[in-house]
């Protein structure tokens, strides 16, 4: 079933529009009519010159069930992160922690395709104490800073399947 | 509840800690930005999450839109963060700095 591009645009004009007002609302935290009119307004004319911006996705049905994977990758996410911070705090308080660490700089090509994949990838790398990702070239070539074998091990390794299914690519 | 909000904070002054003692235990640029980037953001994180527990204490609506408002910046923090840490980084990658390694340890 395909809409027609002008469908497209109102939909993605209302979907901005309601994101904004969710979020002037927390930000305002007044209810009164003045402010909120104030809000939806403002949030009207921002959503208008740029609603097809955010959301110019050819695959917009899919789009709740693409968060919904999205939201699920998160939790996996945080974990991660805590169970290497434990790491790097132990590194950190470690006396010898000259001979324990082994810094390097690893080259590997992922397989995820479009940009949001990898930029997710990218992202998760560096918030992931350990590694830090360098450089990223468009089609997917990473480098990567890594402290230890340890955290160079994990790479690309479950972190990277995770994101192409949270994608929709896996 | 206070147990808890206590707890949490205390971690999260262990991370922030961490962090600082790191940037002068690590022996270069680069081993020096994993505890300046990560640790700061984990330490934040325990630390906000502590904080919007406290201010739900006592129920309210302002003080439901304040704990969603630390929780924004809890995902602020977790966007800029790995962001910043990339363009420190790249600049020094740039600049032709070249990572401490084990073998130049030896020499």
């Amino acid at each position: 079933m395909t809409h027609s591009p002008a469908k497209k645009k109102i939909f993605s004009f209302l979907l901005t529009f309601f994101i904004m007002v969710v979020v002037w609302v927390l930000l305002s935290g007044k209810f009164d009519a003045f402010h909120l009119s104030l809000g939806v307004i403002s949030c009207a004319i921002v959503a208008y010159f740029s609603g097809d911006l955010i959301f110019d996705s050819p695959k917009i049905r899919g789009l709740p069930v693409a968060w919904m994977r999205f939201i699920r990758y998160i939790p996996w996410l945080l974990y991660q992160i805590f169970l290497a911070n434990l790491h790097l705090l132990y590194l950190t308080f470690h006396p010898k922690l000259h001979d324990l660490i082994d810094p390097q700089i690893i080259n590997f090509q992922s397989k995820l395709q479009s940009d949001i994949s990898l930029v997710t990838f990218a992202h998760s790398i560096t918030l992931t104490p350990g590694t830090i990702t360098v450089d990223v070239s468009i089609d997917g070539e990473f480098n990567v800073h890594a402290i230890d074998e340890k955290s160079r091990k994990g790479l690309p390794g479950e972190m990277e399947s995770r994101i192409a299914k949270a994608f929709g690519e896996g | 509840m206070n147990i808890i909000v206590t707890l949490l904070l205390i971690c999260g002054l262990i991370f922030f800690t961490g962090g600082a003692v790191g940037i002068i235990r690590f022996p270069d640029f680069y081993s020096r930005l994993h505890p300046a980037g990560k640790l700061d953001t984990m330490g934040s994180l325990l630390i906000m999450i502590a904080l919007s527990l406290f201010n739900l204490h006592h129920f309210s609506l302002g003080g439901l839109l304040t704990s969603l408002k630390i929780i924004l910046i809890m995902v602020f923090v977790f966007l800029s963060s790995p962001t910043a840490v990339h363009g420190i980084v790249d600049a020094g990658v740039n600049a032709g700095l070249s990572p401490w390694t084990k073998e130049e340890r030896r020499r």
